[in-house]
């Protein structure tokens, strides 16, 4: 016998909330990403130009969880997913920021000589991207199991990063004179790999969600 | 400035959230079967009570679970054509044996019930009465003492050191839950039973009371009937869910109310049903 | 304020019919009582003097009194108190506390037809089998008599007050570890007090006002009481004495007498609601 709960409308819009917010985020990695390797400036402003929005969802999602705890006091299932919630909006919105430090960095490489390959950023990008994409997937679905395939593919991040890491580094000693293009790509290089950190997060999130089992720094 | 090597404590304490403490089991219930009549109200309860610490009963109305919390002082005897069966042991005696004395098991198992029931008798002789049925002191000095003790423990003292002789029935509702609190304790339980001591007073007279429970729980087991699962939440170290007389979960509070065992108590916890 | 509709004013008309009615047979009620009560003063205050309450009977034209028919109401009243209220309050209890069983059904039936039974059937009662073995009318028998009547209104109204006793205090005594007699005697009748009094001084008025039981065991007598074992006097059977002669001063005695046991009766009513006012 279910009872029609207002507790459940207010779950549905922090849920379409978040996944909004994750969209956001989605879209401006994916943007940050084209603009860099197209060299397209346009696009980079339009991502910082955006970030505004994106911010105040966050702020709004922060402040529908605090109604929802005080208001409804949700207990058990219902709790965690708030909490998760509450978590998972501030995580978001730095993937996004990260995003914007990328688009950042992109009218100013765009000043410099072009890099041949981009070393293997657009492959860490690409990466990122799809891990955000089924993190996000997994949290909508509950599924702890998927959440912890995402978490695995972190270390493919990681690697990556070191090894453009050596590869500018490498660079760096050789052709000093665009050094500073490569010093820019090194961050952006950093900037993907706390976004692998972030999905991670957003991970055990959902893990904690839909399992109960806090499994932070346990991997 | 520390050497290397030194153990250094830390700056901060860390905040550990506290572990309940392992303990000696104080009533423990094995395959209780009640039944009002021909109707089963009990089905099958087996439960651990553990000592000095707050347990909850909670579930839809309805549920046993005040049935329950009376089996424990037999208080159902005096409901005709009321049937037990299964054991309920307390300090290793089955309370429902042939012959077992049912008096001494209610002074050492006390019972606070859901509307106050003073006697219509001054203050002074509502606390005492227990004392006096029992012979519990052996002179006047004794007993006033007593009465004291009792009613600072039930946090009433102050508020009615100057009027102990005036009558029981002055007090407000929530004075008078603390008076049947101090009348139970007088006689020095070992368990004190709780059937929605709060229900019927207002929020402020309801945290005195829970922060009563807070202090007694050093010294009582205390099992408490609520239907308000804040409350439970609030108070209680271990919390029992029932339905339809029977016994769906015991665990620790706080992991009841995060993540319980079993989807019906989550349902009910979360408020999917009744 | 416009003016009322025209249901609003025939309901104000109806309203105000029925209070005046209701007025009314209130007016009638009480009307009647403070007519016989004025009747009965204005009869009776000629021959009420200090002398009439104190002397016994003399023969006609000598004047005398009521005294001895004073005392010996008291006197039957306090016999028939001692009998009969113990008595009732005990079954009174009995069937309250455990009234579920047969032999509670039964007592309890026998009981109540016992209230209904005509005063006068009790008298007969107790003439045959007191009066007649002992050979002699008595106090005694009177005593008894009275609390035959007594003993069925203390007991429902004792059980009826009981029964008003909440559970819950009941359950409070038990949880302490009293066990079931000490909660009937220490919580249940001390709470039942005031209306078990109650119940017993109303049966103690109803049965000031009784004659012909007394009539069959008091019998009557010119003097002041003795000892039990002798006939008594009552007021009530010296009024009916009285009222039935040919003369003319004693039916003045009569009235007077009259006055005063409705005197003492309203007393005894007035004292009743005094002394159970709620305390606690």
């Amino acid at each position: 016998m279910e009872v029609h709960r207002h507790l459940d409308e207010e779950l549905d819009e922090l849920r379409d909330g978040v996944l909004r917010l994750g969209g956001e985020a989605e879209a401006a990695l994916k943007k940050a990403m084209r603009a860099l390797t197209e060299r397209d400036s346009n696009a980079a402003r339009e991502v910082l130009e955006h970030d505004d929005t994106i911010d105040e969802l966050e702020v709004e999602i922060d402040r529908q969880c605090i109604d929802v705890f005080v208001l409804r006091q949700p207990a058990a299932r219902d709790l965690r997913f708030v909490m998760s919630v509450a978590k998972m909006a501030p995580v978001l919105e730095r993937i996004a920021d990260h995003a914007c430090n990328i688009a950042r960095a992109v009218p100013e490489l765009n000043n410099e000589p072009e890099l041949k390959n981009h070393v293997r950023l657009h492959e860490m990008g690409v990466i990122a991207s799809s891990m955000l994409a089924e993190a996000l997937d997994a949290f909508t679905k509950n599924d702890a199991k998927a959440a912890r395939e995402v978490i695995k593919r972190d270390a493919e991040i990681n690697d990556l990063y070191n090894q453009i890491f050596h590869d500018l580094i490498e660079m760096m000693a050789k052709e000093p004179a665009t050094a500073t293009r490569d010093a820019r790509l090194l961050f952006v290089a950093k900037h993907l790999e706390r976004i692998g950190d972030y999905v991670t997060d957003i991970c055990e999130l959902t893990v904690y969600m839909a399992e109960a089992a806090v499994i932070k720094h346990k991997h | 400035m520390s050497t290397p090597g030194q153990i250094v404590a830390p700056k901060f304490e860390v905040a550990r959230r506290p572990v309940l403490p392992p303990r000696e089991t104080k009533i423990s219930v094995a395959d209780l079967n009640f039944f009002y009549g021909r109707s089963q109200a009990l089905h099958n309860i087996t439960l651990n009570i553990p000592e000095q610490m707050v347990m909850a009963f909670i579930g839809p109305s309805g549920c046993g679970k005040t049935t329950f919390l009376r089996t424990l002082n037999r208080m159902n005897d005096v409901i005709p054509g009321t049937r037990v069966q299964g054991r309920v042991m307390m300090d290793n005696q089955d309370i429902y044996a042939p012959g077992a004395d049912v008096v001494e098991l209610r002074r050492k198992v006390g019972m606070v019930f859901q509307k106050s029931n003073p006697f219509p008798k001054s203050i002074f002789d509502n606390v005492a009465y227990g004392l006096r049925i029992n012979r519990l002191t052996s002179n006047k000095s004794e007993l006033e003492d007593r009465v004291a003790t009792a009613l600072q423990d039930a946090a009433l003292w102050s508020e009615v050191k100057d009027r102990l002789k005036s009558s029981a029935l002055g007090l407000s509702g929530g004075q008078q839950q603390r008076l049947c609190i101090a009348r139970a304790l007088a006689i020095r339980p070992e368990v004190i039973l709780m059937d929605e001591p709060a229900s019927a007073l207002d929020p402020i007279a309801t945290s005195k009371i829970e922060e009563l429970i807070f202090d007694l729980k050093k010294q009582y087991t205390i099992v408490i009937v609520t239907h308000n699962m804040q409350q439970a939440a609030r108070v209680s170290d271990l919390t029992a869910f029932f339905l339809l007389g029977k016994l769906i979960e015991v665990n620790a509070t706080e992991k009841m109310f995060t993540a319980p065992d079993e989807k019906l108590t989550e349902d009910y916890i979360t408020g999917r049903f009744g | 304020m416009g003016s009322l509709s025209r249901t609003d004013r025939t309901r104000r008309a109806v309203s105000g019919a029925m209070t005046s009615l209701t007025a009314l047979c209130t007016l009638a009620a009480v009307g009647i009582l403070v007519l016989i009560l004025g009747y009965i003063a204005m009869r009776g205050i000629g021959a009420l003097n200090l002398r009439f309450l104190m002397d016994s009977p003399r023969p006609v034209g000598e004047g005398g009194g009521i005294g001895n028919a004073i005392v010996g109401s008291a006197v039957l009243l306090l016999l028939s108190c001692a009998v009969g209220i113990p008595l009732g309050i005990a079954t009174g209890v009995y069937l309250s506390e455990f009234g579920g069983g047969m032999f509670a059904s039964v007592v309890r039936f026998l009981v109540d037809t016992l209230t209904g039974i005509p005063s006068i059937v009790t008298g007969v009662f107790v003439y045959a089998v007191i009066v007649l073995r002992m050979k002699h009318f008595s106090a005694f028998a009177g005593g008894i008599a009275l609390a035959m009547i007594m003993i069925p209104i203390v007991a429902r109204t004792t059980e009826e007050m009981i029964k008003l006793v909440p559970h819950s205090l009941r359950e409070g005594a038990l949880a302490l570890g009293a066990p079931q007699w000490r909660v009937t005697l220490g919580v249940v009748i001390p709470a039942a007090a005031s209306g078990i009094a109650t119940g017993a001084m109303l049966a103690v008025a109803r049965v000031s006002g009784e004659t012909a039981p007394l009539l069959f065991t008091a019998f009557g007598s010119r003097f002041f009481p003795r000892n039990l074992n002798e006939p008594i006097a009552s007021l009530t059977v010296q009024i009916y004495n009285y009222a039935i002669s040919p003369y003319d001063e004693w039916h003045a005695q009569a009235w007077a007498a009259t006055l005063v046991l409705m005197t003492l009766i309203l007393s005894i009513n007035i004292l009743v609601r005094f002394l159970t006012r709620k305390k606690f």
